[in-house]
């Protein structure tokens, strides 16, 4: 079975983004990017079914500028065996990154397709869908466990007040979730056997995909910050600044 | 507190101070690219940060327990140091034959750095290890390599170095452990060996020992010493592991610092004798030991300036946090986090100027060992060797002197809190200590640097640096950064003088230059510091014209050369009149009055 996992350059977790000051995006210039945690956790998965027998192959994919190839060959020394990267400079939106990734899933016939639940940039959270519905195949996000079984998989789900489990034929789509697994440590040797592991560039023309934007951004801004609170002597008072300055009863 | 890898100035460092690309021309090292080391560094930086930082207070607080001649480290040790050598750290710079990845000293120094800033007590049993190994592939049998050395560096096995005993400590023509020819090759070796570290432990099968004993035909003194492998146990023909040899630790120190890393009395040949194993040629350990010292020395120092790294970290989240009395001249009369009072940001200044002058010089000192390694030219290589030769009691003594006064800063920035044990600062001053003391004192290094290092060679190397200190200053001054090429320029004149001072009067007025040799030591750290925080400035200043360039990370490189220039470089005024007219009265005052 081949597994094809798509990860995402963004921002790394540890920087504080800043939003340039035309509130046009936020800045990302000299800012240090690394891969999506969530593409992380779907790497690792997709490992661990290679690793457990139940894969053949995994091919890594990032759609972006150049630098995405750095991204590529970090899911390269996780132990994916080989990458595509989709170069673009085009801002690409989940739906062009879902018609892209329709377009490499029909190429390579990958049976699994094994994402990110969202990327902690835009938070999204609709390209794994997105692409279910354009491969019309079933899809299991959120996932946090994942089982083979002969044709099947089947995929634990963490959605509201508990788990559920959904057993879906193949090829289907998972999207990751925080607790699916760990992503390891990389080895050093791997690093290094990263490097002569084949990365092929592609472009979206190839694919016969047009990424143009379809949603406009009309304003990014920074959340509100929280004023300091304040002490109240009664009841009473507490009250009336409910009603009178917060308005919410 | 948590440590975080210092990436981005680590990678500014290598690419544009230390010449990363010029080290990646060399032969041997046709796969380093910035790449790849980037890759390596990330890497290496999850695993320092996230699994061997936790454990630095851990150790401190738990340290090891002796029980029966087994040592068992600190709850986590062994769980990350098994990792550490599962992901193949160990043999990041050791050869491609038994199993490493032939990554340049100055790459290893990076993440050295890290291993050494995220827990320094942890970190000593790999650098042991690569100390043992070095001495065996430099100088063993063919046999003795393919027995230990795949092994060691894949970290299976762990090494140590026993050199020290009750009596010989710097001075170690004084050492008695014996050894005995056994007639079938071994020996066995008898005596008792101090401070060992990390010469028992459980985190791995097997260790092995290099021990410096006497033949019962040896000579006195120095020339009188071989160096020997004893295994732990006993290893088989076909690699297994045999008896439990006659070697034990019979005592742990109790330490200032370092807690996590447990420091040996080892006992050999309490019944009956150790089978050991000679390296080399009889009577020639210890000038085995001196060609490991350059790196042993020069690793030390990476851990004083990466400690004081830890220390800084934690001050600036300290003094961003701590909120104590109004700022200084403002309207606003709510207290102000401490970072705003004018004294905190002077010690803070302090500490992160000589931190990144320290780490250039020492990636400087890093590369110049590749080149002395391997550049195709043979004069180059003794060039660079001489360049290494001459830095590497700097790097080690200014380093290790001044992590005392930085950590010590880190104290003094948390006040009364950093008394307490509880906020971490005072381990980083207590682990740093022993940095000035091992792999020989500060007073050491400085008579290798007045004698062996200037005198002897006729402060050639030492001017021929100050050259390019000269040549720096000048293009400081053409790039419109005259307040730094200035600073730089008056205190080349007292490095000048301080030189000739020691070249001249070396052979004639021993005593008088080496009263004033750690002065001399430091005003040099001070000179080729700044130094390097000019080259710094010159690139920034550079960077800072292309718009799309991390202004903020190029100014701070800006404004911290010029702290260095204004605050530190003046001390070297100072230490020349020390130098130059001081050695009267160090040694005036008769023995008996003090």
């Amino acid at each position: 079975m081949k597994i094809l996992v798509a990860v995402k350059r963004v921002v790394d977790y540890n920087v504080k983004v800043r939003v340039k000051s035309d509130g046009s995006d936020v800045d990302i210039a000299n800012v240090k990017m690394s891969m999506n945690p969530f593409d992380e956790i779907a790497v690792e998965e997709a490992v661990r079914l290679k690793e457990a027998g139940k894969a053949t192959e995994i091919v890594a994919v990032s759609l972006g500028v150049k630098q995405c190839e750095e991204t590529l060959r970090t899911a390269l020394a996780m132990g994916a065996d080989r990458a595509i990267h989709v170069e673009t400079d085009a801002v690409l939106q989940p739906l062009a990154v879902a018609k892209l990734l329709k377009a490499l899933v029909d190429k390579e016939q990958a049976q699994l397709i094994i994402l990110g639940k969202q990327a902690i940039d835009d938070d999204a959270n609709q390209t794994g869908q997105m692409l279910a519905a354009l491969m019309n195949a079933p899809q299991g996000t959120f996932a946090s466990k994942v089982e083979i079984a002969g044709e099947k998989v089947s995929v634990t789900r963490e959605i509201d007040g508990g788990l559920e489990t959904v057993s879906l034929s193949l090829p289907a789509v998972i999207t990751t979730d925080l607790r699916l697994n760990e992503p390891r440590y990389v080895k050093l040797p791997n690093i290094m056997a990263a490097k002569k592991k084949p990365l092929d560039k592609i472009s979206p023309a190839d694919l016969g995909v047009d990424p143009a934007p379809r949603l406009k951004v009309l304003k990014v801004s920074e959340p509100i910050t929280r004023s300091a609170g304040i002490k109240v002597s009664s009841v009473a008072e507490l009250v009336a600044k409910l009603k009178n300055e917060a308005k919410v009863i | 507190m948590t440590y975080r890898a210092p990436i981005a100035e680590i990678r500014f460092v290598l690419n544009e101070l230390a010449g990363l690309s010029e080290v990646a021309a060399l032969p041997g090292n046709e796969e380093v690219n910035p790449e790849l080391v980037d890759a390596i560094l990330e890497e290496a930086a999850k695993l320092a940060e996230n699994v061997i930082a936790p454990l630095n207070k851990v150790g401190d607080q738990h340290g090891n327990q002796l029980n029966n001649h087994v040592v068992t480290t600190a709850p986590g040790f062994k769980g990350a140091y098994q990792q550490f050598a599962e992901n193949g750290w160990m043999s990041l710079r050791l050869p491609t034959e038994f199993g490493g990845q032939a990554m340049p000293a100055l790459v290893a120094m990076a993440t050295d750095e890290m291993w050494c800033a995220s827990n320094v007590a942890f970190s000593l049993c790999p650098l042991l290890t690569l100390g043992a190994f070095e001495a065996i592939a430099h100088h063993a049998s063919g046999e003795i390599k393919a027995t230990y050395l795949t092994k060691m560096a894949t970290g299976e096995w762990t090494g140590t170095m026993n050199l020290t005993e009750p009596q010989a400590g710097s001075d170690l023509a004084q050492v008695r452990s014996k050894a005995v020819p056994v007639g079938d090759g071994t020996y066995k070796i008898s005596g008792q060996k101090i401070f060992i570290t990390w010469g028992e432990h459980d985190m791995v099968e097997n260790i092995v020992h290099l021990v410096l004993a006497r033949l019962p035909d040896a000579p006195a003194g120095v020339k009188g010493i071989s160096l020997f492998v004893v295994p732990k146990f006993l290893v088989n023909a076909d690699g297994s592991l045999g008896a439990r040899n006659d070697v034990k630790c019979v005592s742990l120190e109790h330490k200032l610092g370092i807690h996590g890393s447990p420091t040996c009395v080892m006992s050999y040949g309490d019944n009956g004798g150790a089978i050991g194993y000679l390296v080399g040629e009889a009577h020639r350990g210890l000038s085995y030991m001196f060609t490991m010292m350059n790196a042993a020395r020069l690793g030390v120092g990476v851990e004083g300036m990466a400690i004081a790294e830890r220390a800084y970290q934690q001050a600036v989240a300290y003094a961003k946090d701590r909120v104590q009395s109004r700022e200084l001249g403002s309207d606003n009369a709510a207290p102000a986090a401490i970072i705003k009072h004018p004294d905190i940001r002077r010690m803070l200044m302090t500490m992160k100027a000589q931190i990144e002058a320290q780490r250039a010089l020492t990636y400087y000192t890093g590369a110049a060992l590749d080149k002395a390694g391997s550049h195709p030219d043979t004069t180059e290589r003794a060039k660079h060797q001489a360049v290494v030769n001459f830095l590497i009691p700097i790097v080690k003594g200014w380093n290790t002197e001044q992590v005392n006064e930085i950590t010590s800063l880190g104290v003094q920035i948390h006040g009364g809190m950093g008394f307490i044990e509880e906020t971490g600062a005072a381990q980083y001053l207590r682990d740093a200590r022993i940095t000035a003391i091992y792999e020989g004192t500060t007073g050491i290094q400085a008579l290798d640097l007045i004698g062996r290092k200037t005198a002897a060679e006729r402060g050639m190397t030492a001017k021929a640096l100050l050259s390019e200190v000269e040549a720096t200053a000048g293009k400081l001054k053409t790039a419109g950064l005259a307040e730094i090429g200035d600073a730089l320029n008056a205190a080349l004149v007292h490095a000048r003088a301080s030189t000739d001072y020691v070249v001249s009067q070396f052979s004639e007025q021993p005593r008088d230059v080496a009263a004033g040799s750690v002065p001399f030591l430091k005003l040099m750290g001070i000179v080729l510091g700044g130094w390097q925080l000019g080259r710094a400035a010159l690139v920034a200043k550079q960077k800072l014209a292309n718009a799309d360039s991390d202004a903020d990370f190029y100014e701070a490189k800006l404004i911290t050369a010029r702290f260095f220039a204004t605050h530190l470089l003046p001390q070297t005024g100072g230490l020349a009149a020390a130098i130059l007219n001081g050695a009267e009265s160090v040694l005036a005052l008769p023995e008996a009055a003090f």
